[in-house]
């Protein structure tokens, strides 16, 4: 197992924008690294790069103490798992299992051992015989996770692996691969632009956005502490309700202006400026539905999604200017109906603050 | 579909069908017919057939002869192309180079060349190197339009690869010729059967370099023997539609065989998507 | 910026040398038998170069071949008969193909027979068409002559060769059934790739089959339209084996194309010059066609980039 590192890396594109800009990554021996964000942000480029499938305009990566920027991809002794899995469908199970120790010249008693092992670890033996035409779709995830760990690589490149299955496939692939991140003790790079899988998977998640590397922490960091709103909006479910307004002091008290409501924080956040313009970031789980006393202000119900375990209430907040959008999540229990009007109260402790300008978090 | 329109298109395709298959259904009938009654009375189903014709042809006019000539010719055309043709093929259609779009272009454009614009220079050529009437006097000239199809068709076969294939491959440990040998030739072998076949059947039809770059009759390919049938007062018609149903067979058992592949492979090139 | 830019171009180098190293010989081959003839042909037609006369030696002299060209009335004569060929056979073939393609369409029973039959006509060498279509037309007696009379459309064989205007028409009804059955393959897969559900929006808006055709079908088949126009027409502008075969150019020069009159001064009259110079203006014609056919659907057909 080893590091890798990523320094500086940029890549281009003739004639359009980089696809990359100055990004710095470093996964440490063993740990799993989510690398997450929307379509286009460039982690399928960034994975391809550590590969050796793209070079890098400028920048280097590293393998442990070796710079492997300009090795070709078959000296550098990674596996990747493709999100199409890109087996070899004129052989079979065995062979394409078979196939990268044979590139390596792995002496055949061993190819043969190392082979049962893995297709026992991951339940394939019977498959072993067929061709990846005959498998269903969950197999051929497997085989092709089988054929990355039977090489024993130096690390693993993951590109989207469960994009492909459905949903409850997926959840019980998923704790699957946590199950063998922690028997193997594996250097992972993972890529998707599934939220839910960063949070699960990773031992740190990586947040890209337009090539660039907007945060990387523990998921619960990222979560609860984002560092701009770029982070903020895309991990969780639903997504963080923004309001654009201004911070002011008023009798001592710090407190959020909006066109829709007041809010008094007290003195507990000390932000370092006063009187300015900021973005309130709250997430939906983290707005209350009170009654009338304690309640910051009243929005009307506008839509409702039951979710079973709990709802979704998509909200008005009444402006001067027009209605603003809120979405909560409340308990099932909640008897709400649309057109009612419901008082909710913000958990202070779980506010977020960003710059307007520049989305970065303020604290 | 309402019923009558599926009948009038059924009876379309049949009025087409028909209409295709008819001047060789008549072509074969008047081959198998015995010469005085060739322009007597032409029926649809005749009663005598015979096989005078082919007997003669076989017997008088030695066709044995552009028959080996016309396959000589085709089959090692074919073979060189693909050999040589499929590296380029794969290149073209993987590898990150300059000029490679240049040079697809450039292969494109030379399979438009009229033919008649190079066969002076090539007569000449031949005739320096006293080649003419030979087999390499025709498998050089035939590389011209031969090689730029076979690139040409290839390179749309690669195109439909998966690319995430050979990167597979290459991760695992093969370099990329090791991968083009384990992973990729395997699976393009339809495409490069395909490819020879079409090649074969255009270097079997071919007339015009065939025509000035041959003398005589030991080395006269199929098209040119049938062009330049001569009879002693009339015209064999009987002999001629016998060797041209000769030079048919296998060109229609290729097509018979593989019509869907070589529509495809055809269409591959010319048409996107 | 600059740390590792030097190193990364190394892979890119390797690339490409393996890559020059895989298309060199297919291209090298291409490049010396047909361009160089090519140039070979050039140079020729700016000088006198007759077999005949081998004393003469290969004097310049400069556009003589050309402006004789231009001036030649049997030239002039050879590309209006090509030009009146390409026109209507192309356009019949068009429009035949085009029907031959929506019935392949719409037909779902014995495709791949139908498919192998309709190939067969396109498969075969044009030497064959060309003495088949000619044996039906041969008089008194061939099968369409005798059909005429059967059907009352005439009381005495027509002598097809004999005349220009009847000479024609067997040239040209061979080469529609030779070629029309490509045009329509390659028309069908046009069609195939029309999205269906573009048709059922437009039944369920109410439109009848006649307006989904100009609206949906005709626009959206355009580039398989184009194709197999450029192609064909390409194809048609360099016909030799057909006419070869079938009239030698007959009677007397009347249906000889331009490629047929290049043939005979090269092989017949032996003026290598001469006949360089036609070979080129016949190669200006189909380069601009070429040409054109690259830029309609350049990118399309060379394709995306690897």
């Amino acid at each position: 197992m080893a590091t890798i590192r990523l320094e500086n890396i940029y890549k281009t594109y003739t004639g359009s924008q980089p696809a990359i800009s100055g990004l710095d990554l470093e996964i440490t021996n063993g740990e799993l690294v989510v690398l997450v964000g929307p379509s286009g942000c460039g982690k399928s480029t960034v994975l391809r790069i550590v590969a050796g499938l793209e070079t890098p305009t400028c920048g280097c990566v590293f393998l442990g103490e070796h710079d492997i920027t300009t090795l070709p991809p078959q000296d550098r002794n990674l596996a990747m798992v493709f999100q199409n899995y890109a087996l070899y469908p004129h052989k079979s199970v065995r062979e394409n299992l078979m196939f990268g120790l044979r590139m390596r010249n792995v002496p055949t008693s061993l190819i043969t051992e190392r082979v049962e092992r893995i297709a026992t670890t991951l339940g394939i033996t019977p498959l072993l015989d067929r061709r990846p035409a005959q498998l269903s779709g969950g197999q051929r995830q497997r085989v092709a996770l089988g054929r990355a760990l039977v090489r024993e690589p130096h690390a693993f490149l993951l590109d989207e692996p469960l994009s492909n299955l459905d949903v409850k496939l997926r959840i019980d692939t998923r704790a699957e691969l946590a199950r063998l991140h922690r028997h193997l003790g594996a250097t992972m790079l993972y890529v998707t632009h599934d939220q839910e899988e960063a949070m699960t998977l990773g031992d740190r998640v990586a947040v890209l956005h337009n090539g660039r590397l907007q945060q990387i922490a523990p998921p619960l960091d990222v979560y609860r502490q984002p560092a701009n709103v770029l982070v903020a909006g895309f991990l969780g479910s639903p997504t963080m309700n923004f309001v654009h307004g201004e911070l002011d002091e008023e009798r001592g008290n710090v407190c959020f202006r909006c066109s829709a409501f007041v809010l008094t924080i007290g003195d507990t956040h000390r932000l370092h400026t006063t009187r300015r313009d900021v973005v309130l970031g709250v997430r939906p789980q983290d707005v209350e539905v009170v009654t009338p006393p304690g309640a910051d202000v009243t929005a009307r119900v506008d839509v409702i999604e039951s979710r079973g375990n709990d709802l979704v209430l998509h909200l008005e907040l009444s402006a001067e200017n027009g209605g603003h959008p809120l979405t909560i999540v409340a308990s099932s229990e909640e008897n709400a109906a649309v057109d009612d009007r419901l008082s909710l109260r913000f958990r202070r402790d779980r506010l977020h603050f960003f710059d307007p300008d520049s989305g970065v978090r303020l604290h | 579909m309402k019923r009558w329109t599926r009948w009038s298109v059924l009876a379309g395709m049949g009025t087409i069908v028909a209409a295709m298959i008819l001047p060789l259904y008549w072509a074969i009938v008047a081959s198998l017919t015995p010469e005085t009654q060739l322009f007597a009375a032409p029926s649809l189903f005749p009663t005598t057939l015979v096989l005078d014709h082919y007997c003669a042809l076989f017997a008088e006019r030695n066709f044995w002869v552009p028959i080996r000539n016309s396959l000589i010719v085709a089959s090692t055309t074919t073979a060189f192309c693909v050999a040589l043709g499929a590296p380029c093929a794969y290149a073209l259609a993987r590898l990150r180079f300059r000029w490679n779009a240049q040079i697809l272009g450039v292969i494109l454009a030379v399979t438009m060349f009229p033919q008649i614009a190079i066969v002076s220079p090539l007569y000449l050529l031949l005739r320096v190197l006293h080649l003419i009437n030979t087999y390499p006097g025709l498998i050089l000239p035939y590389l011209t339009f031969a090689m730029p199809l076979t690139v040409w068709l290839l390179v749309g076969f690669f195109r439909q690869l998966p690319r995430e294939l050979e990167e597979a491959a290459m991760v695992d440990g093969a370099s990329r010729l090791r991968a083009f040998w384990e992973i990729i030739l395997p699976l393009s072998l339809p495409g490069l059967a395909t490819t020879a076949i079409l090649t074969f059947i255009y270097c079997w039809n071919e007339f015009l370099f065939a025509l000035a770059f041959t003398l005589g009759p030991e080395r006269q390919t199929v098209p040119v023997a049938l062009a330049l049938f001569r009879g002693q007062y009339q015209v064999p018609w009987g002999q001629i539609l016998a060797a041209a149903t000769i030079a048919t067979i296998p060109v229609a058992g290729l097509i018979l065989l593989c019509q869907r592949r070589i529509i495809s492979g055809l269409v591959a090139g010319a048409v996107k998507g | 910026m600059n740390r590792g830019i030097r190193k990364t171009s190394t892979l890119g180098r390797r690339e490409q040398q393996l890559a020059w190293l895989l298309v060199l010989p297919a291209l090298g081959t291409i490049v010396l038998i047909a361009f160089f003839p090519l140039f070979w042909t050039v140079w020729d037609s700016f000088h006198v170069h007759d077999l005949r006369m081998p004393w003469r030696g290969q004097p310049f002299i400069w556009f003589m071949n050309y402006t004789e060209a231009l001036t030649d009335a049997r030239f002039w004569e050879a590309v209006a008969h090509t030009m009146f060929f390409t026109l209507l056979s192309v356009a019949t073939e068009m429009i035949v193909g085009l029907l031959l393609a929506l019935a392949l369409h719409h037909s779902y029973r014995g495709r791949g027979l139908v498919r192998a039959a309709v190939l067969l006509p396109w498969a075969i060498p044009t030497v064959v068409t060309a003495l088949v279509w000619r044996f039906m037309f041969e008089s008194p007696s061939g099968i369409v002559n005798a059909v005429l009379i059967d059907m009352g459309l005439g009381s005495e064989p027509i002598v097809w060769f004999i005349h220009t205007t009847t000479a024609w028409v067997p040239i040209i009804l061979a080469d529609v059934w030779k070629t029309t059955p490509f045009v329509a393959l390659l028309l069908l897969a046009g069609l195939q790739n029309i999205d269906p559900s573009l048709y059922e929006a437009a039944r369920v808006d109410g439109a009848r089959p006649w307006r989904q055709f100009i609206h949906i079908t005709l626009p959206l088949l355009q580039p398989a339209l184009l194709v197999a126009l450029i192609f064909r027409t390409l194809d048609a502008f360099r016909v030799f084996d057909l006419i070869y075969v079938m009239t030698s150019g007959g009677p007397g020069t009347a249906t000889e194309p331009i490629t047929l009159y290049t043939f005979n001064v090269l092989f017949q009259n032996l003026r290598f010059g001469f006949g360089a110079a036609l070979s080129i203006l016949i190669f200006l014609v189909t380069f601009t066609l070429a040409l054109l056919y690259i830029r309609v659907l350049g990118r399309d057909v060379i394709g995306a980039s690897p």
